[in-house]
């Protein structure tokens, strides 16, 4: 067993135990947080697959995190009123089942994801940066510019959406909820690292050239990448605006999408739990240093600035050393 | 007279007013080392940059195995077959030694897309890669980091990953490059062993090594084959002399 | 529409995209002399205006409020290029990125610690203000004029820089080589120091110039800040005449689509939709030129590929 297993091993086990105890004292409050980092921490782990494993600078990945909360936004806000969306062609009415709007926001972030990828992987550097950039923004302002949907204020869903055999409105079930999928998301990403596709993604990442002349296009490999990023990323968005029943056009502006770069980098970007890792550091700073002073992004932004600097590899690249390759 | 299995008819490529590429012709034959050597600028790389496709020619064409690839980028031209080696190591460095072999494996047998099971577990593709390492000599050193390898070793490594293609013809540039005299008359020695399994186009600027191994060398100047024979017929041929050591007498 | 709304329109359009080019040219200029993406640039341009409102509300002076603006930007930016960005220039576009996300945060909060979240106000002086009478009986606010003069007489002091002096020698040698111009015995640290200096001069000097047509406050540089990377994405990074084209097409492109759209979408649409949506297609409309462009032609318009 590596270090970094026994790492993560700790930190399922602190992920587990703080919501326990949260449970058992009755402090809803932490419970939320958990969920809040749980969600948030998916969405680092669908940008850390384009980030950590493809290499690809994805500045615009609130896109999808906002795709998938505008999803959740339109199908439950629709429902709420029991009020069509579409009548013609074909009838689209509105749901509050959580497994339809998620595959809905998957599915429509994936779509976008695929399309953004289309026009952006065709170039590389700071212009793949600049234009995944722009594209997030686009859909930022669009929204803002959307007013059946709130615009600039953005729009409260009211009801929290509903989970066959759950009451999602009670903390710690939708907490459980958000750790299963994190869960589930987590293993997905630890089996495409080794997988085959894994494999020649990372290849890419280091060298394309090398990728080329074993005959695999990079291309092909970074747009699905892309794809199956933009769909969890948008997963999380849906279950963020679950979580707090509101949407936004911030969902998709750039500093959202800088957020979950930093988290993604403070943790350790390409390690499997780096994501959860910075999610936590984040909420943790918000909410401890947050108490104490107004202004204490400075202090996320020097702890931002000494891990780029002096611990590139984020916390657990500096527990555990140097990644060990699989296999 | 046995078909090539790699031809160039007429190639041609200008940027501007240069002219990199002249009306090349040239070819691979089944078993044989064909050395490409020339003065510096005379066009060697942009002639193997058309040659694996990551340039497409004003005009000519590309022929491999007898098929038309001028217009196939080097994906499709690697999946046929042409296996190659850069000048600067084209490796995965973060990668094990057996990894970028398995990569190798990988691509040659085509099904990447898989998401789920874990590669180095495939004992298909390791056996192949592992295989392709003991005919380098790099065997022992399967579980070492890329990025620790020798210069020598490295070119060793990238041999092997060319190797697992099974390929049909080789195209190597400047292998000897950065390698000392015993790295160099040990990949020579190794090179003369790998002829029978695929020809190689070979562009070289170490002379003994050229005139070790080729069969048949080919003098590029200017973007012009200027002479095509064997070492020995290069060796005493004037207008070759006159390109490489000017105006000096040939004694 | 009429001719005179239509031309005073374009005029602002010029006045926002020579704006644009004063945050482009710093972004383009230290991108293509130290290959550096630098996201603070927009905090430069709101330390430009934090001064210049400040050194206003003490001394009444617009002259010393533009000074302090430009001395405050330029010794920001030193401060910054002397402690955090002379580490990044080794390192790859990701750590470049995040590096200067960081310092963006810092230098926000930290502005707003200092001076609080409300908004300062910059006034135009009155010497510049009251509109003037422009040929074809277009009257226009006379300081928007003077803010497009003087974005061209610094525009024009920039290529006589970079063309005719001994610096600009150095930095168009930068651009071109970057390791040759150390061989050749150059200061590269004080060079790169005086590149980045003078882009946060440029920034701060158009903070303090819209500053006096909008509100000064925290956070009033990043849309500006995107713009711009729009701007020298779609003119081709590393080059000033592309930053000046592709600014002023982006600052007509965003005025004039904001203006026009609505009106077009006014023709078959109920007024209150058309406006909102001619309004949001106009924000959209720029991102959608510099997608077009980056198809088209991926290094951009001037840029080298």
């Amino acid at each position: 067993m590596t270090r970094e297993t026994y790492i993560n091993a700790a930190l399922t086990f602190l992920l587990v135990l703080v919501p326990f105890w949260a449970w058992s004292t009755g402090q809803a409050y932490i419970l939320t947080l958990c969920t809040k980092v749980a969600i948030l921490a998916l969405a680092g782990v669908g940008l850390n697959i384009a980030l950590g494993l493809g290499g690809l600078v994805s500045f615009g990945h609130a896109a999808f995190f906002g795709i998938g909360g505008y999803a959740m936004g339109i199908l439950a806000s629709h429902a709420q009123v029991f009020d069509p969306i579409a009548e013609w062609p074909i009838l689209i009415e509105g749901t509050k089942s959580m497994p339809v709007i998620w595959l809905v926001a998957m599915v429509s972030s994936a779509l976008a994801a695929l399309l953004i990828g289309v026009l952006s992987l065709r170039t590389s550097g700071v212009y793949f940066i600049m234009i995944t950039l722009a594209f997030g923004q686009m859909l930022y302002y669009f929204t803002i510019g959307w007013p059946a949907y709130g615009g600039e204020d953005g729009l409260s869903i009211y009801v929290r959406n509903s989970f066959p055999g759950l009451n999602t409105l009670v903390p710690v079930q939708f907490l459980i909820l958000s750790y299963v999928v994190l869960g589930l998301a987590l293993w997905f990403s630890a089996r495409l690292a080794r997988s085959s596709f894994g494999l020649a993604l990372t290849a890419a990442r280091q060298n394309a050239d090398r990728v080329e002349t074993v005959g695999i296009a990079p291309f092909r490999l970074r747009l699905v990448a892309f794809v199956i990023s933009g769909a969890i990323t948008g997963l999380a968005g849906a279950m963020f605006a679950d979580l707090n029943r509101f949407i936004s056009p911030t969902m998709f502006s750039w500093h959202t999408s800088g957020e979950i770069m930093v988290f993604v980098i403070l943790g350790g970007v390409g390690r499997l739990y780096g994501p959860v890792v910075g999610a936590a550091l984040y909420i943790l700073l918000e909410h401890l240093l947050g108490g104490v002073s107004d202004y204490w992004q400075i202090f996320l932004g020097l702890l931002l600035l000494a891990v780029v600097l002096f611990a590139r590899g984020g916390l657990i690249g500096t527990l555990a050393g140097r990644e060990v390759a699989h296999g | 007279m046995v078909e090539p299995l790699l031809q160039t008819r007429g190639i041609s490529k200008s940027f501007g007013a240069l002219k990199a590429s002249s009306d090349v012709s040239l070819d691979l034959r089944p078993g044989e080392i064909h050395a490409l050597i020339g003065p510096n600028g005379a066009g060697k790389s942009t002639l193997i940059k058309q040659i694996a496709g990551n340039m497409k020619p004003d005009s000519g064409t590309v022929h491999f195995l007898g098929q038309d690839v001028t217009a196939l980028d080097t994906v499709a031209r690697a999946r046929l077959g042409l296996g190659r080696t850069f000048q600067i190591s084209a490796l995965a460095m973060e990668f094990t030694v057996l990894q970028n072999a398995v990569l190798g494996a990988l691509g040659a047998r085509g099904d990447v897309m898989r998401f789920f099971r874990p590669v180095m577990k495939d004992s298909a593709l390791v056996e192949r890669a592992r295989e392709a390492l003991e005919r380098v000599g790099l065997q022992d050193h399967a579980a070492t980091r890329t990025a620790e390898l020798s210069h020598g070793q490295r070119r060793q490594l990238e041999v092997a990953v060319a190797l697992t293609l099974k390929p049909r013809a080789f195209l190597m540039d400047e292998p000897m490059a950065g390698l000392g005299a015993g790295g160099s008359k040990r990949l020579t020695g190794f090179l003369d062993g790998l002829r029978a399994q695929a020809p190689i186009l070979l562009v070289e600027h170490d002379m003994d090594a050229v005139f070790a191994l080729a069969d048949r060398i080919s003098v590029l100047v200017y973007g012009q084959i200027i002479a095509t024979g064997t070492a020995a017929e290069i060796r005493t041929n004037p207008e070759v002399r006159r390109a490489y050591l000017g105006e000096e007498d040939a004694a | 529409m009429t001719f005179l709304l239509f031309a005073e329109q374009m005029l602002n359009g010029l006045q926002f995209g020579i704006m644009l080019f004063l945050m482009a040219a710093g972004l383009t200029l230290v991108f293509g002399v130290m290959g550096l993406i630098n996201l603070a640039h927009g905090s430069l341009y709101m330390i430009g205006a934090f001064a210049a409102a400040w050194v206003a509300g003490l001394t009444g002076s617009f002259v010393l409020a533009l000074m302090a603006s430009l001395a405050a930007a330029a010794a920001a930016g030193a401060l910054i290029e002397l402690t955090v960005i002379r580490r990044l220039y080794k390192r790859d576009h990701l750590d470049q990125v995040l590096a200067t996300f960081a310092l963006i945060l810092i230098l926000s909060e930290g502005t707003r610690w200092v001076f609080g979240s409300f908004p300062l106000y910059l006034d135009v002086p009155s010497y510049l203000s009251g509109p003037v009478t422009l040929p074809g009986g277009i009257q226009y606010p006379l300081y928007r004029l003077a803010i497009i003069v003087a974005g061209l007489v610094v525009a024009g002091g920039l290529f006589a820089l970079i063309a005719r002096t001994r610096i600009g020698i150095q930095i168009r040698a930068g651009e071109a080589d970057r390791e040759m111009i150390a061989a050749l015995g150059i200061d590269i640290s004080r060079l790169y120091t005086l590149v980045f200096a003078l882009g946060a001069a440029l920034a701060g000097l158009a903070g303090a110039l819209v500053g006096a047509i909008q509100s000064v406050q925290v956070g009033m540089g990043e849309p500006v800040l995107i713009l711009a990377f729009v701007v020298i994405v779609i003119g081709g990074i590393g080059s000033i005449k592309g930053a000046l084209v592709g600014a002023l097409l982006v600052g007509l492109t965003d005025t004039m689509g904001g203006v026009l759209l609505p009106r077009f979408f006014a023709l078959f649409m109920d007024p209150s939709a058309a406006t909102t949506i001619g309004a949001s297609l106009g924000s959209m409309l720029i991102y959608i030129l510099m997608a077009v462009v980056l198809i088209v032609r991926p290094s951009g318009l001037y840029g080298s590929a």
